[in-house]
């Protein structure tokens, strides 16, 4: 009886088929684009625009990605790859380190102003830079900071998601913890380097997947802030391939430079799948 | 929730919370309250001063028909992004939710396109419907249909909504397929002993159990569409043609940097502001309802 009922909800046979087949289909839709764009890559700019273009891949692997990795149009993609890496992680590794500050005071510590700060920081939950950006931006060139990592970065950091994950984090390590290191005379920062910080460090990591995409995809900041292509970073920096006047895009460079720009946070995603859902489930909710 | 074992001292703490304070401050609060500021304001032409309009800026913005258009620009545009990143993921996560096996091979290839920024995902849609070399265009060509994203409003936001929905499916699969994998399986047995079919199961008590999940995600969508698919917009669209895809956030960059028009896109950001506070307190509210849920 139990296997019938398990027939009747798993499928097998033909119902089996159908439903990897349903998968399939559906993989292949949702792949397509970056197929396509795979495949355009690899061929040439004639067999591109004299459509429709071919459906598997050319010959023109290494051209393509060694001049748009050299050459590119207005800066070697190259540069653009090393920009977006070094705004990514340190975005996340800037947001993870005040993070973990900030939360072990607010949990660890009473003081005058704890109260006001928590919902300062509370507060920054709401508003994307996508709302501020004016403002934001006269600051940023205000302090001489355009076409800067600091500039890049820093406003991005400004934003509580990853101080209330640690705070909810810090809540469930065991008070006896705590007690036992202040009984041994521990010093507070000697309890949260030997102690706190090594048992969060999975939450760091799930974390650290998160932010590091949040940061490689940003497109709106980094187009403000970098008007010198050499500190592109690739994710805006295509949409600065195109031409602007009637010329025809190079597409095998622009397709072989977003090929490029998916590549590291795929690996990511990917590789660290666990971590990765782990990390968007904790930080939405 | 408060911890009972506190260490002393008030400098450490201070000090450790003061770099995410200073950065909040400087590169939030301040440029905050700078756009509560200046959509008081219209400056003049060169810059140098500026006159004081009190809610001028705001009766004119909600007075202006442009502005009226964007917001139902953007109502239409979230409505359908949501819609299309969400009945595709449930679809396919109610599907692989009956796989004993390979669910797990799936999941990872289906994972790939939250990885795609926005902007890069705009690339790759654009290409495909590019009006001169695109395949898909070029097949609609074939078949009669004339394609032309960049004269026509309504393909124009067909194109859009697409590209920003594509990524989303990931995520929501994500979260859809988790759900589904939580519900209790003797439930279903049950049902399944009673003689209710697949879709109807799926129908009748599947998807109610479903229902935080999907209310949480309609929420997310939603905050979705409104702020992160700048990067889509620009890229394949710029708002146009004649402001079919101007949303919001894209109208508050385009007045702002493109029209240096300050005033009118501050009252814009504060109105923004206010829509996301409101969408933050809604989500607050639910994830409170789900904790006694």
């Amino acid at each position: 009886m139990a296997r019938e009922v398990h027939g009747m909800i798993e499928k097998r046979g033909a119902g089996l088929w159908l439903t990897h087949l349903v998968m399939v289909t559906g993989v292949l839709i949702v792949f397509f684009p970056i197929w396509l764009a795979f495949v355009a890559s690899t061929v040439t700019q004639p067999e591109i625009v004299s459509p429709p273009m071919p459906i598997w891949p050319g010959d023109q692997f290494w051209e393509n990605y060694s001049r748009a990795l050299f050459a590119g149009v207005n800066v070697p993609v190259g540069t653009m790859l090393i920009n977006s890496l070094i705004m990514a992680i340190g975005i996340a590794v800037g947001k993870i380190i005040i993070s973990l500050l900030s939360a072990f005071a607010i949990v660890y510590f009473r003081f005058p102003g704890r109260n006001m700060f928590f919902w300062m920081i509370f507060l920054t939950l709401m508003l994307p830079v996508e709302v501020r950006i004016v403002p934001t931006f006269e600051v940023v060139a205000g302090f001489g900071l355009l076409n800067s990592y600091s500039g890049l970065i820093l406003p991005l950091i400004a934003s509580a998601t990853a101080t209330f994950l640690f705070r909810q984090f810090f809540l469930t390590i065991p008070d006896e913890l705590a007690e036992a290191a202040r009984v041994d005379g521990a010093r507070p920062m000697r309890f949260f380097i030997d102690i706190v910080v090594p048992m969060s460090r999975t939450n760091i990591a799930a974390l650290f997947v998160i932010l590091f995409i949040f940061g490689w995809n940003q497109y709106l900041w980094p187009l403000l802030i970098t008007t010198d292509p050499e500190m592109n970073t690739i994710v805006m920096g295509i949409k600065q391939m195109f031409p602007s006047g009637d010329d025809v895009a190079e597409w095998p460079v622009i397709m072989a430079t977003s090929i490029l720009a998916m590549i590291p946070p795929v690996i990511i995603v990917v590789g660290m799948q666990r971590l990765f859902i782990r990390g968007l489930v904790d930080s939405e909710k | 929730m408060d911890k009972r074992v506190r260490f002393k001292g008030w400098l450490l703490p201070i000090l450790l919370i003061a770099p995410q304070v200073l950065i909040s401050a400087v590169f939030f609060f301040y440029p905050a309250g700078q756009a509560i500021w200046q959509s008081l304001f219209i400056p003049d032409p060169f810059g140098l001063s500026a006159r004081f309009v009190g809610l001028g800026n705001f009766e004119f913005l909600l007075s202006d028909p442009f502005y009226r258009a964007s917001f139902l620009t953007t109502a239409i545009f979230s409505i359908l992004v949501t819609l299309c990143s969400m009945v595709p993921a449930l679809f396919l996560a109610a599907v692989a939710d009956r796989l004993i096996k390979g669910s797990g091979v799936y999941r990872t290839l289906l994972i790939w396109p939250y990885a795609v920024a926005p902007a890069v995902a705009g690339v790759l849609w654009l290409f495909m419907f590019n009006t001169r070399v695109g395949v898909v265009s070029w097949y609609l060509g074939q078949l009669g249909y004339d394609w032309n994203h960049v004269l026509n409003g309504g393909e124009a936001m067909g194109l859009v909504v697409v590209a920003s929905a594509w990524g989303r499916i990931s995520y929501n699969f994500l979260f859809f397929f988790a759900a589904l994998q939580a519900v209790p399986r003797s439930v279903i047995e049950a049902a399944a002993i009673d003689g209710a079919r697949f879709w109807k199961r799926f129908f009748t008590i599947v998807l109610p159990l479903l229902s935080p999940t999907t209310f949480f995600l309609l929420v997310v969508n939603v905050v979705y569409a409104f702020f992160e698919t700048f990067g889509v917009i620009h890229t394949i669209t710029a708002g146009g043609p004649q402001q079919s895809t101007t949303i919001l956030v894209y109208k508050v960059f385009s007045d702002g940097f493109v029209g240096q028009d300050l005033g009118s896109s501050s009252a814009q950001s504060v109105i923004l502001l206010i829509v996301v506070g409101l969408l933050t307190v809604f989500q607050f509210k639910f994830i409170e309802k789900r904790v006694h849920y």
